[in-house]
């Protein structure tokens, strides 16, 4: 094989950097004694706003919130996505394309399309807006996440491991338990972690549906759009990078791993 | 047949064994059984609801009460070509169309250097380098922008401390896309929207170029192209159904848009402001609903288009 030319080199790095260069900025940030405005270099660092935001009753509010929603959210989504992927992974009947489809519209379609449709939903059958309404339209745009995940290994699965179980003399439930799920059970892990991340970290949809509540993203976009404190808003930002950080790479080992499955050559 | 069944000595058993077997043979009933809750769900819930929003795009707003007149009408989708409203039109689908240029001229290099030279070693780290920003939160990523973007902020000091602040100065002096700062123009809208969306555009196009065969490379050399030509006739034009995969993504989702231009940009609005404005403050949810059909018509549009070129088999 060549060797890439140094032009090439330098254009891929340059967009490395411009990647994860403005994440570091907010790392730093976090420390900075300045309080009225966003001046570069900072005067000088504390640890102070950690102290302050821990303190803040009004954050954790919100983080509890966010992380109440998620969890309920996946769930929702790990049983109908699995759900969905089951029923399509290996199905060819008329009508399979625009079910496919469907799964994969609410992340295609706008999130204010999503969101301000839902709202409108919710105000035509008086629905009041409670912690249930931002669960139904998370779980709504989770569900893709899971089912594409689940769909990918389910159609790696080859079908005479299937074949084998029946064979053997086992039911459909104990095949089920006892093949299908250990093999997918990765899969369907990571689908539940990037549902997670992807929920605890929806802002659009949740703006139609919440109501006066406020969720930890809808808390940042208030400080985004008319700044109260600034030092705490920096270091709420890093706390989300800590806490979506672990789930990402949790879910990139998971699939990563366990390509090599017996049988699963043809 | 079901006293049969309660006389065996294991009826629980039995039942699961029996239900299990019609399961098996009849794959379709179980195709339909997994299929129809999260059918229920989708459809209810989503589908319901777009359905209910969308369709008021052919009712209208009575000018002086302000309430919705449920007659259908098409004044409300005619009122998109108004002045005004084109205008939004306009500037939403060109800043998309920049963003989409930008992350293909950024992206390009990154997929092509993954693609072809990383070992496997690199790649890995190359995958997980695209995928943590992409799976950072979207907010923490525009408030970083909004650091680096502010009149007092890193990216000023950076070209203070470089001798190039009169460049930006002069840049930020042009008539369309300069401002008072980088943080309300559209230089600085156009920045952050290919930041947040540049990592869908990489994947794709790494999964387009890494379908390239080697042996067409080594061919395309034996025959006499020099690496440009190589580059040109053969890399490209089998690396562009990716390109065309990452730009629905990029276009698609600058289209919805309306927090980023919200907080980094100018005042005039932009598609997604509009809607949000017009179905909150103004209370005209026909017309907002008429806006809401346009970024869905494009990316239907575009995805027929992006079909015929193959586009899928690279996402």
């Amino acid at each position: 094989m060549t060797r890439a030319s140094l032009s090439l080199k330098l254009a891929a790095l340059a967009g490395l950097a411009f990647l994860h260069i403005p994440l570091l900025f907010i790392v730093l940030y976090a420390f900075t004694t300045e309080e009225r405005s966003y001046a570069f270099p900072p005067p000088g660092y504390t640890l102070k706003w950690f102290v302050v935001v821990w303190e803040r009753t009004d954050i954790w509010a919100a983080v509890g919130l966010s992380l109440r929603v998620a969890t309920l959210a996946t769930l929702i989504a790990l049983v109908l996505g699995t759900l969905a992927a089951g029923g399509l992974a290996r199905a060819k009947f008329f009508g399979r394309e625009p079910i496919s489809l469907l799964f994969v519209l609410p992340i295609a379609l706008p999130g204010i399309v999503t969101g301000i449709a839902l709202r409108q939903a919710f105000g035509l059958m008086e629905i009041p807006f409670s912690f249930w309404t931002i669960v139904l339209g998370h779980a709504t745009f989770c569900i893709v996440v899971v089912y594409n995940n689940a769909v990918a290994r389910l159609r790696r699965l080859s079908p005479s491991l299937i074949e084998a179980s029946m064979d053997l003399g086992a039911d459909a439930f104990q095949t089920f338990r006892l093949v299908v799920l250990p093999n997918v059970g990765t899969a369907l892990l990571a689908g539940g972690m990037l549902a997670f991340a992807l929920s605890f970290d929806e802002v659009i949809v949740t703006t139609f549906t919440a109501g006066q509540q406020s969720t930890l993203p809808i808390w940042m976009l208030s400080e985004l759009i008319r700044p109260r404190q600034r030092p705490v808003t920096n270091v709420v930002a890093v706390l989300v990078i800590a806490v979506t950080f672990l789930p990402i790479l949790a879910a990139y080992y998971l699939t990563r791993e366990g390509e090599a499955v017996a049988g699963s050559g043809k | 047949m079901i006293p049969a069944i309660l006389d065996t000595p294991a009826p629980h058993e039995r039942t699961l064994r029996r239900l299990s077997d019609l399961l098996v043979r009849r794959h379709n009933l179980l195709v339909l059984i997994l299929l129809v809750p999260p059918l229920l769900w989708l459809g209810m819930v989503y589908l319901g609801s777009l359905f209910v929003f969308l369709a008021q795009s052919i009712f209208s707003i009575d000018e002086f009460s302000g309430t919705i007149v449920r007659e259908p009408t098409l004044a409300t989708l005619a009122e998109l070509f108004r002045p005004a409203n084109f205008d939004i039109l306009m500037r939403t689908v060109s800043i998309a169309a920049a963003v989409t240029v930008l992350c293909a001229i950024i992206g390009f290099p990154m997929a092509y250097y993954a693609a072809r030279y990383a070992g496997p070693r690199a790649k890995a780290a190359f995958y997980l380098a695209v995928m943590m920003p992409l799976w950072s939160s979207y907010l923490v990523k525009i408030y970083g922008w909004k650091l680096l973007l502010a009149k007092e902020g890193a990216i000023g000091w950076i070209a203070g401390r470089l001798g190039l602040g009169p460049a930006l100065e002069a840049w930020l002096a042009l008539p369309l896309v300069g401002g008072p700062s980088l943080s309300v123009s559209y230089t600085g809208m156009v920045l952050v929207f290919t930041y947040l969306w540049l990592p869908f555009m990489i994947l794709p196009m790494h999964a387009a170029l890494e379908r390239v065969p080697s042996s067409l490379i080594e061919a395309a050399g034996d025959l006499g192209a020099s690496p440009g030509r190589t580059f040109r006739t053969i890399i490209l034009p089998l690396a562009l159904p990716g390109v065309v995969a990452g730009a629905i993504f990029t276009f698609s989702l600058t289209l919805g848009d309306y927090i980023v231009p919200q907080i980094i940009g100018t005042s005039a609005l932009v598609l997604g402001q509009a809607v949000y404005t017009l179905q909150g403050t103004a209370g005209n949810i026909p017309l907002s609903a008429a806006f809401s059909l346009v970024p869905i018509l494009v990316m239907a549009l575009f995805l027929t288009l992006a079909k015929k070129m193959g586009a899928f088999d690279a996402l």
